[in-house]
């Protein structure tokens, strides 16, 4: 870290303790998934916390998120309860998606995360059409619409961003590239040099930066998300980190060395703000227990949902469509 | 509005619901490819001028990116009416419509809604070929979460797709490209028709045609023909094919003990042998002849008009049928 001179510790504080929230929410549930309470595939961002963190902590509770299947740490920074994010997660009444979404589709509306999404790229198009509804209606608000590095190459990518651009639309584009699509090196498969180019080309501002920087991003992101608001039309953002954990929280990524995981694992994200913090003169106690007090909030989060219900089954009919009783067609 | 809308096409019928509900509800705007010329067929001629550029939105060739805008847009508090110029089209489309559209109000746990209307031009039209002439009705049918509506005359353009407008539900609504000149007599006042609700367009005693979109007209013609002949075929427009009103369909099959089920989709895996399978698990017992459905051949749609009647169900083929299935059992 560069600078610690003009540092606002309170604000640094709290995102180091976000990230410490996301980190121990990922890690209860992928033990949990061990346990086999969490059900289906997880997508953990162990490394990569700083992204969300850094994002969110610029969006006002009225801007509006779409994220990815990799979105515990956007939704959690956006707002959204923990223990109602682990219920979802084991399937039980009271998640946040009453049991019906999971990890791949977490989404609460009540904070603006319009939904975690399970088709790579598929939420670029909401997001610009959300940014549109938010211009058609004269709204201040904003959208931030979070992808991976993988989600590039698809097309609803070029789609999208064309789209922000000729509408004039308030978008702040994220790229969160952590090297992989899956467990494929997402550089081996992508043409010309990459996300931020391929945003500039379409004449939309573009910044690529250390994703792991959290002080960086979060400039950053306040800078974009002011040029956003200010009428500017869409921004992106291009930021660097890496995936410590698997693909899926059972992926055991033999893919890469374990050298390689081990370099990340010291330029890890909660680490260098941590050691940014103490070097401004934050006592390491203080940030022992910002630590301490994520893990007991997510293993308090962890024994709730286990105690929790399964959904009624009543409700497997609810919430198809007002049009057409899907009772009266079962067979 | 609308003292004396006496006789309309079924294009401007459905420009009048799309203006109609765009003078009501502000929350509604409409966005496609050429829109701000009127749109490929004509349907929004001069609605630009009248709502402006941001509610009659010139969208680049991104399908994708106009039905997923549309989802961001519908969950976001506003009514978008999408256009895909043709039903092919919509295909560069379907993870908005089918993983998106469909599914995002039950997998966020009732969180949200999709109100959007997708229109889809559908069915054979002066020699448009495999690309631009088929009709997928069925396919959205078969997805949990969309409607799914067929009109076939200028009244129920008008009707259908104001209802489908206010609907909270993704509706597809698909408009038959050869019935845009179609003349019809529309209701004075504001007219709405109830999506899922079919038309008993001609009563008849000895037989249940049931249909949709174009087919009806060619039903019709078939039902006057063997009308000449002493047969009397009850023509039922289902209208809707999700939800589809089943209750009709069986209480008039009740009646005349025999279904001809008859479409221009491909008749393997088309919606009408959901309409035949209804009635064969409910009425087996009471159909004096077994079902019938009359659909294309499972080929693509060629450009040579004698290669393309192929496909082409027409109104003697349906007489052929019903007259087969009204005829004396023979002896022994
Ligand atoms: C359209 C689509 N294709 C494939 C998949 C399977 N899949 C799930 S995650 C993933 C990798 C996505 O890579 P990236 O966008 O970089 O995100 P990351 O997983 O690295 O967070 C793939 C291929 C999918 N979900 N959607």
């Amino acid at each position: 870290m560069k600078t610690t001179a003009n540092l606002d510790l309170p604000r640094m504080q709290a995102l180091h303790a976000m990230m410490w929230r996301i980190r121990a929410f990922e890690e209860a549930a992928i033990a949990a998934q061990r346990q086999g309470l969490v059900l289906g595939a997880i997508h953990p961002s162990i490394g990569q916390e700083a992204v969300a963190a850094g994002i969110c902590a610029n969006l006002a509770t009225d801007d509006l998120l779409l994220s990815t299947h990799r979105g515990h740490g956007h939704t959690l920074a956006k707002g959204a309860d923990a223990r109602a994010m682990m219920r979802e997660l084991f399937g039980r009444a009271g998640g946040t998606c009453g049991g019906k979404g999971g990890s791949m589709h977490i989404a609460d509306f009540g904070v603006g995360m319009l939904g975690a999404n399970g088709v790579v790229g598929a939420n670029i198009p909401i997001a610009v059409g959300a940014a549109q509804a938010l211009k058609l209606r004269g709204s201040g608000a904003i959208v931030a619409c979070i992808f991976g590095d993988g989600a590039i190459n698809r097309g609803p990518f070029l789609e999208g961003l064309n789209w922000a651009r000729v509408f004039d639309l308030p978008v702040l584009f994220v790229c969160e590239d952590n090297g992989f699509s899956a467990t494929t090196r997402t550089r081996d498969l992508t043409g010309g040099p990459g996300a931020a180019a391929r945003a500039e080309s379409l004449g939309i501002p573009a910044r690529s930066l250390d994703g792991n920087d959290l002080i960086a991003l979060d400039t950053a992101a306040r800078d974009a998300i002011a040029g956003v608001r200010s009428g500017g039309g869409p921004r992106f953002l291009h930021c660097r980190t890496y995936r410590i954990s698997g693909h899926t929280a059972v992926d055991p990524a033999t893919y890469r060395t374990e050298e390689e995981v081990e370099d990340w694992r010291r330029g890890c994200p909660i680490d260098r703000l941590a050691g940014a913090l103490e070097l401004a003169g934050v006592e390491p106690a203080a940030l022992e227990a910002a630590r301490r007090e994520a893990e007991a909030e997510m293993a308090a989060a962890l024994d709730e949902a286990r105690a929790a219900d399964w959904p009624a089954t009543a409700l497997a009919f609810a919430d198809v469509q007002d049009a057409g009783d899907p009772r009266e067609w079962a067979f | 509005m609308g003292l004396l809308m006496a006789r309309m096409t079924y294009l401007e019928a459905g420009r009048r619901a799309l203006i109609e509900e765009m003078r009501r509800d502000a929350a509604v705007w409409a966005l496609g490819e050429d829109l701000g010329r009127g749109g490929v067929f004509g349907q929004y001629r001069g609605l630009q001028e009248m709502f402006g550029a941001a509610r009659i939105a010139d969208t680049p060739i991104s399908e994708a990116c106009i039905l997923g805008a549309a989802v961001g847009a519908a969950m976001t508090g506003t009514r978008p009416v999408v256009e895909m110029r043709f039903s092919d089209f919509a295909l560069c489309a379907v993870d908005e419509l089918v993983n998106q559209a469909a599914k995002a109000r039950y997998m966020f746990g009732g969180q949200t809604r999709v109100p959007l209307v997708v229109r889809e031009p559908v069915g054979m039209w002066r020699s448009s070929a495999a690309q631009h002439s088929q009709s997928l009705e069925a396919w959205y049918a078969h997805v949990p979460g969309l409607v799914v509506v067929c009109p076939a005359t200028p009244a129920d353009a008008l009707g259908l797709m104001k209802s489908a407008i206010r609907s909270d539900d993704p509706v597809v609504f698909m408009e038959h490209k050869n019935l845009w000149a179609l003349e019809g007599e529309l209701p004075e006042g504001e007219h709405l028709v109830e999506i899922g609700r079919a038309e008993t367009v001609r009563a008849g005693r000895d037989v249940t045609l049931v249909t949709w979109s174009a087919m009806r007209h060619t039903c019709l013609a078939s039902a006057e023909a063997l009308a000449g002949e002493g047969i009397e075929a009850e023509v039922i427009d289902l209208r809707a094919l999700w939800p589809w009103d089943r209750d009709a369909v069986l209480a008039s099959v009740e009646r005349t003990r025999r279904l001809v089920v008859a479409h221009e989709a491909v008749a393997v895996a088309g919606f009408g042998a959901e309409v035949a399978a209804t009635v064969a698990e409910a009425l087996h017992h009471r159909l004096k002849a077994p079902v019938r459905r009359l659909g294309a051949p499972r080929i693509p749609i060629a450009y040579a008009p004698p290669l393309e009647d192929e496909v082409r169900v027409r109104a003697e083929q349906i007489a052929t049928t019903v007259r087969a299935m009204c005829m004396p059992a023979p002896a022994g």
